[in-house]
């Protein structure tokens, strides 16, 4: 090994333009794989947020009708649960976080002052602001189990429901009329950047209890019911579970799946989570072979160099050079070109990382689709093995090239 | 195992009576794939320590075959070689390697010096590769340097000497691993005549101090300071004589 760094030290160095351009392929390599992996990963984490923003470990379930025949009953029956019947449901299902009616009325009018939209209205259980994530921005709040059992005339706006209707005034604590009945605001839904969704994007609804919604549309049964569990590998079997229930309750087959179609948010999740682990894995690829090329390019010129130098290795042969002393200082120096590269593209990549990441995301749609790149240390990690790899073998090929010279032949002519 | 071979090797003079190099027999056919060259068709050569050997012949004759092989750069189809008492055929590379940098010096033609490293590191590498501390490398590198009248030029390029000042390098290089035989291919072929004829009478000292020398040559006036003269022709020895001695 001190022959071979006594070789490489010694060995002529590259002319300069050629090494800079060396390095320069591999850094830009290094920069293209580092940028991809840390979009990916951007990416990746923004699509997690956003398919969260609708609410974690939750499960949506529809009312639609029966597809079996049960006790004598024909199928096609339309199955709905009741508004009252809720909370003795949820007495049955305590291995639920919150089970939760949902009644929707479309197209209703909404009158703020002398402007009028026509707007969704939810009639809602409380736990929904949690399980959904209703934030409410500072100076509001979200129903309480008191607006519920009071059925008090209260609304909880999406945010740009809320701006069509108030403008840029706050809304909280003034009045809105709902379907021509006084309401008071209580809270606007904070923004966020919402990614799945059912019956149409929160910004645009405005929530109500559900008794008070019971009460002023007159209809007793729910659109749909979300059940939130504490642990989201439990929501198979919690989605079973709240349609043997209910299945019990209204009197159907608990194995008709399709009675209560449901959205099970937690296997979409893991879909997502797998599909942007495939896009990012697709970028560090393209970012590899970018890397591989410029790979190419250091082997290139080590075999030139091999080339140029093959009197001389025959030369350091004669004198008794063993292979491995012509080989080493080869490798040493193709690795040295590819980390010199390499280090200078993961400054200029961290760098540029560093500056996206001052860019806002609010407010610019793209962005908030596809987040800022992040850097990461398995990717910082991958890059350099990557990297390692590709100076090793653009050394150690073109090295080999150099030890299977046969001395004699070199030497013997001019 | 390999170190404790090389370790009998180093502490094994060799045998006493036998020649420095010892060839019997010796053949070597190159393969070109469709043809077949018989390049040397059995050459027996014994050369005993201390020796002036000129090798000549016509170009073809197969000189650069039988250089290649006393050299140990190549090694024969068929036959015995036996440098210093040891047997060169079935050596790996490496082994073959380890043989030259301790058994030959090699002066060539063109003189072969790395030309972006200094005379001083020319002439020692021969000794990084021997495996010699830098200690005693460096007081080696100087001693030889002075011998060949260099003591002045040590930190200069090969491209900052004269023909003949290069040749000087690379005898000295040929001779830092203190080798059993010092292997010349036209030593002065590249030179002006004053400068071969200076070259000669370094190549005369160096024999006169009791170095073995073989010079491959077509140079008649080089051949004739020789001891012996052999002459091949066709990959054959077709004579082998002493020469008249003209000093």
């Amino acid at each position: 090994m001190k022959v071979v760094f006594h070789l490489f030290l010694q060995s002529a160095t590259l002319g300069r333009k050629r090494a800079f351009l060396t390095i320069a392929a591999i850094a830009w390599g290094t920069v293209a794989i580092l940028l991809l992996l840390s979009f990916g990963e951007g990416l990746k984490q923004q699509l997690g947020k956003n398919s969260r923003a609708m609410g974690e470990n939750i499960g949506v379930m529809w009312m639609s009708e029966t597809t079996k025949a049960w006790k004598g009953m024909n199928p096609g029956r339309p199955i709905r649960v009741r508004i009252d019947d809720i909370p003795l449901l949820a007495s049955r299902l305590p291995e639920l976080e919150s089970l939760i009616g949902e009644a929707i009325q479309w197209r209703t009018n909404l009158t703020a002052g002398k402007k009028t939209v026509a707007g969704r209205v939810k009639g809602v259980n409380y736990p929904y602001g949690e399980a959904r994530k209703q934030y409410p921005v500072a100076g509001g709040r979200f129903l309480s189990p008191l607006d519920e059992a009071e059925r008090r005339r209260v609304i909880f706006l999406g945010n740009e429901l809320a701006e069509d209707l108030f403008g840029r005034d706050d809304p909280v604590g003034q009045t809105l009329l709902v379907a021509n009945a006084p309401f008071t605001v209580i809270g606007v839904m904070q923004k966020k950047t919402q990614m799945g969704a059912y019956a149409g994007m929160d910004k645009d609804h405005s929530i109500v209890p559900i008794s008070t919604w019971k009460a002023l549309f007159g209809r007793p049964t729910v659109n749909n019911l979300v059940i939130r569990v504490r642990d989201g590998s439990k929501m198979k079997d919690a989605i079973a579970r709240t349609r043997e229930v209910i299945a019990a309750k209204y009197g159907f087959d608990p194995s008709d799946e399709r009675a209560l179609p449901t959205w099970d948010t937690v296997e979409s999740q893991k879909i997502n989570q797998n599909v942007s682990t495939g896009i990012q894995v697709f970028l560090g690829i393209i970012g590899a072979l970018t890397l591989l090329i410029g790979g190419v390019g250091v082997a290139n010129i080590m075999y030139a160099v091999v080339k140029e130098r093959t009197r001389e290795i025959g030369v350091k042969m004669a004198l008794g050079a063993k292979a491995g002393w012509i080989t080493g200082p080869f490798v040493l120096e193709g690795l040295s070109y590819t980390l010199v590269g390499g280090a200078a593209g993961m400054l200029i990549a961290t760098l540029l990382v560093l500056g996206m990441s001052f860019i806002p995301t609010d407010g610019n749609k793209v962005m908030e689709f596809l987040g800022t790149p992040k850097l990461s240390l398995p990717i910082g990690v991958a890059t350099a093995s990557i990297l390692g790899v590709i100076g090793l073998l653009a050394g150690y090929f073109p090295a080999r090239r150099a030890a299977s010279i046969d001395p004699a032949a070199t030497l013997r002519y001019e | 195992m390999s170190s404790r071979q090389e370790m009998t090797r180093e502490t094994t003079p060799p045998a006493s009576g036998r020649p420095i190099i010892e060839m019997v027999g010796i053949r070597k056919v190159y393969d070109t794939g469709k043809v077949q060259v018989e390049a040397l068709k059995g050459v027996d050569l014994r050369i005993e320590k201390g020796e002036f050997v000129a090798i000549v012949g016509p170009s073809g004759s197969g000189k650069s075959t039988l250089m290649n092989l006393v050299g140990c750069l190549d090694t024969p189809s068929g036959g015995d070689y036996f440098i210093g008492g040891e047997k060169v055929a079935g050596l790996s590379r490496d082994q073959l390697a380890d043989v030259r940098n301790r058994r030959v010096g090699f002066v060539f033609q063109a003189f072969n010096l790395l030309p972006q490293i200094s005379a001083f590191e020319n002439v020692e590498m021969p000794l990084v590769f021997g495996g010699v501390p830098p200690k005693v490398r460096r007081a080696k590198v100087a001693e030889l340097l002075e011998r060949v009248g260099l003591g002045d030029r040590m930190d200069h390029k090969p491209t900052e000497l004269s023909g003949g000042q290069m040749q000087r390098v690379a005898i000295a290089r040929a001779l830092a691993m203190d080798p059993d035989i010092v292997l010349a291919d036209e030593p002065t072929g590249n030179l002006d005549t004053t400068s071969g004829t200076d070259i000669m009478g370094v190549f005369l000292d160096l024999w006169k101090q009791g170095s073995t020398l073989v010079v491959i040559t077509h140079d008649m006036a080089l051949a004739r300071r020789a001891s012996r003269i052999v002459e091949i022709r066709d990959g054959r020895i077709v004579s082998d004589r002493p020469a008249e001695q003209a000093a």
